[in-house]
C-alpha cells in the first residue's frame, strides 16, 4: 500500500517534471533575436524539422549517432578512456538494472518465461550490473576528489547525482546481503518452499545454508558434522535448488552477508531487512521524482542534443529550432569539465579569478539566466567577460562528449549580452575578431553601439580634459605609481614625432587629431607631463594596431607601443574599479 | 634534434586549417618532426590590451609545457610568436606579475626556467633546414610567378624582442619565396600592418589598411600575396573575399600561404596542401609550375 502510493506519487512528479522540462525547451529564450519567436511557432518549427529529418536520408545519420554516441559513447572514449569506463559502467549498469531488476514485472518476466530473481543468470547479472555502477561511482568520486583534474569544478548538483546513485546502490547491496544473512528470511522461505516438520531436518538445512549460502544463525554453529551437511544438501536438492541458485553467485550480496555475519542476527531482530528495503525504495523514488530537475536529466537531454546536432546546421536549420536546441543543450551539459580542461582561455580564468571564462561554468550561469535568475551588476560583468573572453578556438565544441555546439551558443549569447550590458572592455581587443567576421549575421544598426559605448566609458574624463578651452590642472601631482612596469622611457622623448609620422593609423585619417583624440607623440608628451589620465583616454590607444612601427623607429628608444598597452591596461582597470 | 613542439594557436585549427595541413606536409618532407601538445592554450596575445597578468600567465604556461616536454617550440602564427617572445623577455625581469605567474603555474606543477627556444616556422625553414636543403626538395620550381611577400608585424617588431630578421630591411621571406623559383616583388608597403588586429574594433580602418596594401602589391605586379600568419591570412583571404563580393568586383589579389607555395614545388598535391580551403580561388597557381 505505502509502496504503491509512494511509487505513484514519484511517478507523477517525474511525469509532470518531464512535461514541464520539455515545455521549457520551447518557452525559454536564449541569445540574440530569440524574442521574435512564440512558443507555438517554435513547436511548429520543431515538428516540421523532425518530420523533415525522419523522411530523409538523415535518418541513417540519426541511427548511427544513436548507437555510436548515445549507446557506446565513442566521443568520451576518444577523449578519455578512464572516464569512458566510468560513465559506461554507470550508464550500462544502471540501465540494465532498471530494465531487468526494477522493472522485472514489466520487462524481464514478459521476455523470459523462466525469470526468477533468485535464479541464474538473473541473480548473478543483478550483482554484476550493481557492481558495474559501484565501480563507476568510485571512479567518479576519485576523479573529482582524488585525481584533481585541473579546472574540474564540483558543484552541488554533481554531489547530488553521485550521492543519490550511491544511496540506491549501497542500500540495494546491503539489502541483498541482509536478506542472505537473515534468519527470519530463511525461516519464512523454509516454511513456504520446504515446509519441513522435523526439527532435525530444519537444522540440517539451516546448517548447509550457514555453511554455503551466507546465512547467519543463532541456533546452529560451525564446525558442522559432515553427515548433517549431507542431509541438509539432500533437503536442499529436494526443496530449494529448483528456484534458488547458490548465493555465491550473488557475489556482492554474499560478500556483504559474510561481512555482516557477526552482527547479522542482532540486525535481523532489529528489523534491518525492512529498514533497508524502505531505504532502497525511497531512494529510488526520490531519484525518479527529482530526475527532471537534477543533473540526471541529462540521460534524456544529452541524447536529444547529440541527435539534433548530428542533423542540424546554422546554414540549413530554422532559427527557431536552433534556439530550441540551445535550450536543450543547457540541459544536456553534464558538467563533466572536458571543455574547461582544453579551453584556450583557461589561464585568463585563473588570472582574473573569473570562473565564467571556463565553458563548463558558463553553462551553469547561462542555465540560471535563461530561467530568469537576477544577477548582481558584478556577476553580470563577470558573465559578459566570461562570454567575450573567448578565442573562438572551438576546442570546447570539438571535445564535448554531449555533442553540444558550444561555439554557436557563445556566438548567440555573446551578442545578446553585449547589446544589453553596453560596456565590455574586452570588445576593444582582438577578441572582437570573430564578431567582426560575423558582422553580416548581426543587425547593422546596433553593431557599433556597444563598441562606442565601451570606448566612451574607457575614455573617462578625456573629453573635458582635452577640450581646447579647458584648463589643465597642473597643480595635480603626477601619478607616481602610474605605470606598473616602471617604464619611464617616455622621459627620453625629444619631440621628433617620428612615432606619429610612421603610424599607419594616423596616416589613415585626413584629420587624425579629430579621429584619434591624441596622436602617438602627444600621448608621450602627456606621460612626460604626468597627465596619465588624459593619455589613457585617447581613442588612439584602442585602434592601435600594435604593429610596433613607432617603437621600432623611435630614435630615443621610447617603448611607445608597450606604453600604449600599459595605458590601455590602466584604463580597463580603472573602469573595472568604478563598475565594482 | 630536428623535433619541435608545434604551437598552432587558436585561429589556425578553426579558421585557417590549410596552414596547419600544409605546414605539416612540407615539414615532414624536409625531415622536421612535430610533436602536438594538447594542453597548450592561448598565447595571450588578445589579452594584452586588457589584462597584463592574464596575458603573461597564458603565454608562460605554454613555455612551461614545452619545457616540460623538453622541446623547442615551432610557431605558425606571427601574433602568437610575438606574444610568446614578449612573455619570454618579460620573464627574465623580476616583478610582481612574474611572481604571481610562477605561483599560479606551480599550482599545476608547472615551472618555467627559460630553457625553451621559440622559433617561427619560417625561421626553422630558413635557418635550421636551410635554403639549399629546401632547393634540393624542389622538383617543379615556378616560372614567371610574382609574389608579394608579406612579413606580418609581430615577427619583425619590436626587433629587440622578436629577433626574427632585420626590421628595416628583412630578407628572410623573400629568400624563401625566391627559393621556389618565384620572384619576390618590391612593394613599398611590404612591412606595413595588414589591419587584422582591429577587425571587429574598427572595421573601416581594418579594410582601408588592407586595401592600401593590396593596391600597392598589385601595382608591383604581384600575382599572389604570400602570408605566413593566420591573422594576415584571414584578412587577405576571408575579408578580401567579403569585400569583393560586396563590390561584385573581379580584381582580387589572392593570398597564398607560404607552405602552399613551397609544397606545390616539392611535388605535393594541391589537395594535401588545402589549396581548396582558401576562400579566394588560388588553383591557377599550378599553371606557373614548370614541367618536370
Amino acid at each position: 500500500m505505502v509502496f504503491n502510493v509512494l511509487l505513484y506519487i514519484s511517478l507523477g512528479i517525474f511525469s509532470l517534471g518531464l512535461v514541464f522540462k520539455i515545455f521549457t525547451w520551447f518557452s525559454q529564450k536564449i541569445g540574440f533575436g530569440a524574442e521574435a519567436f512564440t512558443i507555438s511557432s517554435r513547436l511548429a518549427a520543431a515538428v516540421k524539422g523532425i518530420a523533415g529529418i525522419i523522411f530523409s536520408l538523415k535518418l541513417f545519420t540519426l541511427v548511427k549517432v544513436f548507437f555510436l554516441d548515445v549507446i557506446f559513447q565513442i566521443r568520451t572514449l576518444k577523449e578519455d578512456p578512464l572516464r569512458w569506463l566510468m560513465h559506461l559502467s554507470i550508464y550500462w549498469g544502471f540501465m540494465l538494472l532498471l530494465l531487468m531488476h526494477a522493472l522485472d514485472g514489466i520487462v524481464t518476466e514478459k521476455l523470459f518465461a523462466d525469470y526468477y530473481s533468485t535464479l541464474n543468470p538473473y541473480l548473478f547479472l543483478r550483482n554484476l550490473f550493481g557492481a558495474m555502477v559501484v565501480v563507476g561511482l568510485l571512479l567518479a568520486v576519485a576523479r573529482r576528489l582524488i585525481f584533481k583534474v585541473p579546472r574540474l569544478k564540483t558543484n552541488a548538483m554533481d554531489y547530488y547525482a553521485i550521492i543519490i546513485l550511491a544511496v540506491i546502490m549501497v542500500s540495494g547491496i546491503l539489502l541483498e546481503g541482509m536478506q542472505i544473512a537473515s534468519p527470519t528470511v530463511f525461516a519464512e522461505m523454509e516454511e513456504e518452499y520446504a515446509a519441513l516438520d522435523d526439527e532435525a531436518d530444519i537444522q540440517a538445512l539451516e546448517s548447509l545454508w550457514v555453511k554455503e549460502y551466507g546465512l547467519a544463525s543463532a541456533t546452529v554453529r560451525a564446525p558442522f558434522d559432515p553427515e548433517v551437511i549431507e542431509s541438509g544438501r539432500e533437503l536442499n536438492e529436494e526443496s530449494c535448488v529448483s528456484c534458488h541458485a547458490s548465493n555465491k553467485w550473488a557475489f556482492t550480496g554474499y560478500a556483504t552477508a559474510r561481512m555482516l555475519r557477526p552482527v547479522a542476527v542482532g540486525l535481523d531482530h532489529a528489523g534491518a531487512v525492512n529498514f533497508l528495503w524502505y531505504l532502497h525504495f525511497l531512494a529510488c523514488f526520490v531519484g525518479l521524482a527529482y530526475l527532471p530537475f537534477s543533473k540526471m536529466f541529462h540521460i534524456i537531454a544529452t541524447p536529444v542534443s547529440l541527435l539534433a546536432n548530428s542533423v542540424m546546421s546554422r546554414e540549413t536549420s530554422r532559427r527557431e529550432n536552433i534556439i530550441t536546441r540551445q535550450i536543450i543543450e543547457l540541459d544536456a551539459c553534464t558538467h563533466c569539465g572536458t571543455c574547461s580542461r582544453y579551453c584556450s582561455a583557461m589561464m585568463a580564468s585563473e588570472a582574473r579569478g573569473n570562473p565564467y571564462i571556463l565553458p563548463s561554468e558558463k553553462m551553469g550561469i547561462l542555465k540560471a539566466m535563461v530561467r530568469g535568475k537576477k544577477l548582481s551588476p558584478a556577476e553580470r560583468g563577470a558573465v559578459v567577460e566570461g562570454v567575450y573572453l573567448c578565442t573562438n578556438c572551438d576546442r570546447c565544441t570539438v571535445v564535448c562528449p554531449s555533442g553540444i555546439n558550444l561555439r554557436e551558443l557563445w556566438l548567440t549569447v555573446r551578442e545578446g549580452l553585449v547589446q544589453k550590458e553596453g560596456t565590455a572592455p574586452m570588445m576593444l581587443s582582438p577578441f572582437s575578431l570573430v564578431r567582426g567576421l560575423n558582422r553580416k549575421d548581426l543587425p547593422e544598426e546596433t553593431y557599433a553601439k556597444p563598441l562606442q559605448e565601451t570606448q566612451k566609458a574607457l575614455a573617462g574624463e578625456f573629453d573635458s580634459i582635452t577640450k581646447p578651452d579647458s584648463l589643465l590642472d597642473l597643480s595635480k601631482e603626477a601619478d607616481k605609481e602610474g605605470l606598473y612596469s616602471g617604464d619611464n622611457t617616455f622621459a627620453c622623448c625629444f619631440g621628433c614625432q617620428i612615432c606619429t609620422t610612421v603610424c599607419p593609423v594616423v596616416k589613415n585619417y585626413d584629420n587624425p587629431v579629430e579621429s584619434l583624440g591624441l596622436l602617438p607623440h602627444q600621448i608621450m608628451y602627456c606621460l612626460g607631463s604626468g597627465l596619465t589620465e588624459a593619455a589613457s583616454g585617447a581613442r588612439m590607444l584602442w585602434v592601435c594596431l600594435t604593429c610596433y612601427q613607432c617603437q621600432e623607429h623611435c630614435p630615443q628608444q621610447v617603448k611607445v607601443t608597450d606604453l600604449f598597452y600599459e595605458l590601455k591596461n590602466m584604463a580597463v582597470q580603472k573602469l573595472e574599479n568604478q563598475l565594482n | 634534434m630536428n623535433q619541435y613542439a608545434l604551437f598552432l594557436g587558436c585561429n589556425i585549427p578553426v579558421r585557417v586549417k590549410q596552414y596547419d595541413v600544409s605546414a605539416r606536409m612540407v615539414l615532414k618532407q624536409l625531415g622536421v618532426d612535430l610533436v602536438d601538445i594538447r594542453q597548450f592554450n592561448c598565447c595571450g596575445y588578445p589579452m594584452r590590451n586588457t589584462d597584463p597578468k592574464a596575458f603573461l600567465l597564458s603565454a608562460v604556461r605554454n613555455l612551461a609545457l614545452a619545457e616540460k616536454a623538453d622541446l623547442d617550440m615551432l610557431v605558425l602564427c606571427q601574433c602568437c610568436y610575438g606574444s610568446l617572445k614578449k612573455a619570454q623577455a618579460l620573464m627574465t625581469e623580476g616583478g610582481d606579475i612574474q611572481e604571481q605567474v610562477r605561483r599560479l603555474l606551480a599550482e599545476e606543477s608547472l615551472e618555467y626556467n627559460g630553457n625553451v627556444k621559440i622559433k617561427h616556422f619560417l625561421s626553422v625553414l630558413y635557418h635550421d633546414v636551410g635554403i639549399d636543403a629546401i632547393k634540393q626538395q624542389i622538383s617543379t620550381p615556378y616560372k614567371k610567378l610574382n609574389i608579394a611577400a608579406h612579413y606580418g608585424c609581430h615577427v619583425l617588431r619590436p626587433s629587440s624582442v622578436t629577433q626574427f630578421d632585420d626590421p628595416a630591411n628583412p630578407t628572410l621571406i623573400d629568400a624563401l619565396v625566391e627559393a621556389t623559383g618565384a620572384k619576390s616583388v618590391d612593394w613599398p608597403l611590404q612591412l606595413e600592418c595588414c589591419g587584422a588586429p582591429v577587425i571587429g574594433i574598427d572595421d573601416d580602418l581594418a579594410d582601408n589598411l588592407m586595401q592600401k596594401k593590396l593596391t600597392d602589391a598589385k601595382k608591383a605586379g604581384a600575382h599572389f600575396i604570400c602570408t605566413a600568419c593566420p591573422y594576415c591570412h584571414i584578412q587577405f583571404d576571408t575579408m578580401q573575399k567579403r569585400i569583393l563580393s560586396d563590390n561584385g568586383g573581379q580584381d582580387a589579389l589572392p593570398a597564398i600561404l607560404y607552405p602552399q607555395i613551397l609544397g606545390l614545388t616539392m611535388g605535393i598535391d594541391g589537395e594535401q596542401l588545402g589549396i581548396s580551403d582558401n576562400e579566394i580561388d588560388i588553383s591557377h597557381v599550378i599553371s606557373f609550375l614548370s614541367k618536370e
